[in-house]
């Protein structure tokens, strides 16, 4: 297998965490609230799923309860920074933390322990294609995230309930006034972005690689929350960002491999550098951020 | 005689220590034209929130069609029928037209385009479907508005000050507009400070002063000198004089002037050109979102020209394009810009301090230290001469009401004697007696010699004040017009972006 066939191959299951991390934070932005705790969020994600199916409790028993942990951690964020209107940029690296540190918690005793992943499905015809084969034999829950990213991007571009969490994250007052439950709207988003957050990080945990490691999450929440404005708050572009950066940290195993006589840690530094790159590029374009951003982005709202 | 569509009694809403609604009766008439008159802080706009069920009274009942209204929620509000056009407008730049109205009327969205397009002919409130609401122009947002509620089927449409955005052509369009929707049956709270419009449209007239009513009368059958009595409680005080003057020396030219902003939602302006005279006033008309704030930083110093832009920009026949707001203040020159709160002055300092942020030449410092007791008196001076009305200089900025707060800062502006004062929006949000002192201060600076130059959406206001006005729009500044030789129509045709008549010479 040449590097290009195992980065097409690998690419997709790689881009996954930061593809559900990011499909989520992207809801939570559009409704106009920042959520820096996806981090954390992620971490929790990952130690109940792990914990779960290495208690033999399957993996999708432990999706969903990644899933539902995730969403419940978020609410407590949701409670201090739309309830309480607390500063949400401290609320967030706060609950980012206390993910963190329950995650490091609960995974002591499983530490270096390790579960086993799931099947790869590939869809009959292409996935023997030669050299682009590999992009078509993927595991479900890789096969669901783009089911996802679909689904989030036509609710974005057609359905009211988009329309809803769009004119809420623009303008809350107008929305407000035209009788619409603001607060109501930001707290299902966040509990949303908080799902695939702890989705996320079970993918990471129990999937992509199944072993229990503290801080296995290593940034990829971080990464997650710098695509949504990588991909300037458009679903394509977050998706293609995710593909990007699952390329990239493949690319850096891959340079690996093959015995370039590069430092591996400038290598395994190539994802962050990427991103500061890209961020630059991107914010150096202060049309297409105004005319995508997030207005409220943020702010407390008030009546 | 049937009942009245909407009966109010005895509501009052206060919002700590200000009361702003105390036991307002009122009754709207099935199929009628409806004003609410009143100054700037009458309660107005609270009583149309209270309404619209945006805010709850504190006190009072509801009847709608005879029966109890519960004023609980702007949802409520619509179920019974009740529309609102607010005054800020509440449409979401980065959605469509037709996404903006998804948001309030159900329905798909081919079938949403098709019936903007027919109620668009039915009522000359034309505006493309599919635009975003963020490209459109003042006038087409409020169409887009009033469209939004139309849709609802309501039985009372509010609009809160819909004139105030709007060149006269297109009020006489508004109008039209209203007269055919009462005909179809929709009754029209309409909320205003300006009489002879009133007097034009409205079948009845119900006069607000400070939270109270003060009369409930035909607005047809009393003129405008009566309805000024009984809106600000005394008479109209007389607009001051201007003594003609002419010659003095340009002290603010600006020659050929381009500027594209970064922002994208800016206007980019395009071959300015305006020369303000000592002893002269300059008012710049046109509807707001035009350049009026691009032009405005660009003359304050916020925005600089960049190093190649030379000769553009002159104050006092130096070439300051290049120079910050301070090195532009150094030179004589002083601002006011159009945000009182955040440009204007610190709503969290005290007015001591806010005073201090531009006078601090009249030897406010010592040492480079604040002089507390200098500081203090020229506040103190400020608030005596300018009849601000606060408990000391120490009062925050914030807590003062638009008006003294306004009058705090022209008056502040006015003490450091420039010799070319730039006020944006001077009587933005200020009661009628403080905005005629204001005008009356801003006339006699000008007689003692003084270059003014003053930006304003209130036609009115410029023809009481200006010698020379002229019109932006589009970010284009149309030839200066006298204001003694000009009819304010002509002024509304360069509103809405007609070319001068003659050819360039």
């Amino acid at each position: 297998m040449n590097a290009v066939e195992f980065i097409l191959a690998g690419m997709l299951a790689a881009a996954t965490p930061f593809l559900l991390a990011a499909l989520g934070e992207l809801v939570v932005e559009r409704a106009g609230v920042l959520n820096l705790g996806v981090e954390g969020l992620m971490a929790f994600g990952a130690v109940i799923a792990f914990i779960i199916v290495y208690h033999g409790g399957g993996h999708f028993i432990a999706f969903i309860a990644a899933g539902v942990c995730g969403a419940l951690l978020s609410l407590v964020f949701a409670l201090i920074a739309l309830g309480f209107r607390a500063n949400q940029v401290a609320t967030g690296l706060a609950i980012g933390i206390l993910g963190q540190g329950l995650s490091a918690l609960f995974g002591k005793s499983y530490e270096s322990l390790t579960v086993k992943g799931l099947p790869k499905i590939g869809i009959p015809g292409l996935s023997d294609l030669p050299v682009i084969g590999g992009l078509f034999t993927q595991d479900i829950v890789v096969w669901l995230s783009l089911l996802a990213t679909l689904a989030i991007w036509a609710t974005f571009a057609f359905t009211k309930t988009g329309l809803i969490i769009r004119a809420v994250g623009e303008n809350p007052k107008a929305a407000n006034a035209i009788g619409y439950p603001v607060i109501a709207v930001r707290v299902a988003a966040v509990a949303f972005g908080g799902m695939m957050a702890g989705l996320a990080g079970a993918y990471a945990s129990v999937v992509y690689t199944p072993l229990w490691a503290d801080g296995m999450i290593a940034g990829r929440g971080w990464i997650a929350i710098a695509l949504v404005v990588f991909g300037t708050w458009l679903t394509g572009r977050v998706f293609l960002g995710a593909c990007l950066f699952g390329a990239v940290s493949l690319m850096s195993l891959a340079a690996q491999t093959t015995g370039l006589d590069v430092p591996s840690q400038l290598l395994s530094s190539l994802p962050y550098i990427v991103t500061i790159i890209v961020l630059g590029i991107i914010s150096a374009d202060r049309r297409l951020l105004k005319l995508n951003g997030v207005a409220s982005l943020g702010e407390p709202f008030e009546r | 005689m049937t009942p009245p569509l909407l009966s109010l009694r005895g509501i009052s809403k206060s919002y700590g220590p200000i009361k702003a609604n105390q036991g307002i009766d009122l009754d709207v008439a099935d199929r009628s034209i409806h004003a609410i008159l009143g100054e700037n802080g009458a309660g107005k706009s609270t009583l149309m929130k209270l309404i619209y069920g945006v805010e709850q009274p504190d006190d009072g009942t509801a009847t709608w069609q005879g029966e109890p209204l519960a004023l609980a929620s702007p949802a409520e509000a619509r179920k019974q029928g009740i529309g609102m056009v607010f005054q800020h407008f509440s449409l979401f730049e980065t959605l469509t037209v037709v996404e903006n109205i998804r948001l309030v009327v159900h329905g798909k969205t081919a079938e949403l385009t098709e019936r903007i397009r027919t109620l668009g002919r039915d009522f000359g409130l034309e505006v493309d479907p599919l635009a975003h609401v963020h490209a459109l122009s003042v006038g087409e947002r409020q169409r887009v508005e009033i469209i939004r509620c139309l849709m609802t089927n309501p039985k009372l449409l509010i609009l809160d000050e819909p004139t105030s955005v709007l060149p006269p052509q297109l009020v006489e369009r508004l109008f039209d507009t209203l007269r055919r929707l009462r005909d179809g049956g929709v009754s029209i709270l309409f909320i205003s400070h300006k009489l002879e419009e009133i007097r034009a449209i409205c079948d009845r007239a119900t006069i607000l002063r400070a939270g109270r009513v003060t009369g409930n009368v035909d607005p047809r059958e009393h003129d405008a000198h009566d309805l000024a009595r009984m809106m600000i409680g005394r008479d109209m005080p007389e607009p001051m004089p201007a003594e003609p003057r002419t010659g003095g020396d340009k002290q603010l030219e600006i020659i050929g002037l381009n500027h594209t902003p970064d922002d994208p939602f800016a206007v980019p302006l395009a071959d300015i050109n305006l020369t303000v005279r000592a002893g002269e006033i300059l008012g710049i008309a046109g509807v707001s979102g035009n350049g009026q704030s691009e032009l405005a930083a660009l003359i304050s110093g916020e925005t600089r020209l960049s190093r190649h832009e030379k000769d553009r920009i002159f104050m006092m026949d130096a070439d300051v394009g290049q120079l910050g707001p301070a090195a532009r203040r150094a030179r004589g020159f002083a601002f006011v810009p159009e945000d009182r709160l955040g440009r204007g002055a610190v709503p969290e300092m005290s007015l001591v301090l806010n005073g201090l942020l531009t006078a601090h030449p009249l030897k406010l410092l010592k040492n480079g230290l604040v002089d507390r007791a200098q500081a203090t008196a020229f506040a103190e001076t400020c608030i005596r001469d300018y009849d601000v009305r606060t408990p000391g200089p120490q009062t925050e900025a914030g807590a003062l009401s638009g008006g003294n707060l306004q009058k705090f800062i022209v008056g502040r502006e006015i003490m450091l004697a420039p010799k070319l004062l730039f006020v944006a929006q001077p009587t933005w949000g200020v009661d009628i007696g403080a905005a005629s002192a204001i005008r009356r201060r801003l006339i006699a600076l000008r007689n003692a010699g003084m270059a003014i130059l003053v930006i304003s959406e209130e036609l009115e206001e410029l023809f009481e004040l200006a010698d020379t006005i002229q019109v932006l729009y589009h970010g284009r500044l149309s030839p200066p017009l006298v204001t003694r030789d000009t009819r304010p129509e002509e002024i509304g045709r360069y509103m809405m972006g007609a070319k001068p008549e003659k050819a360039d010479a």
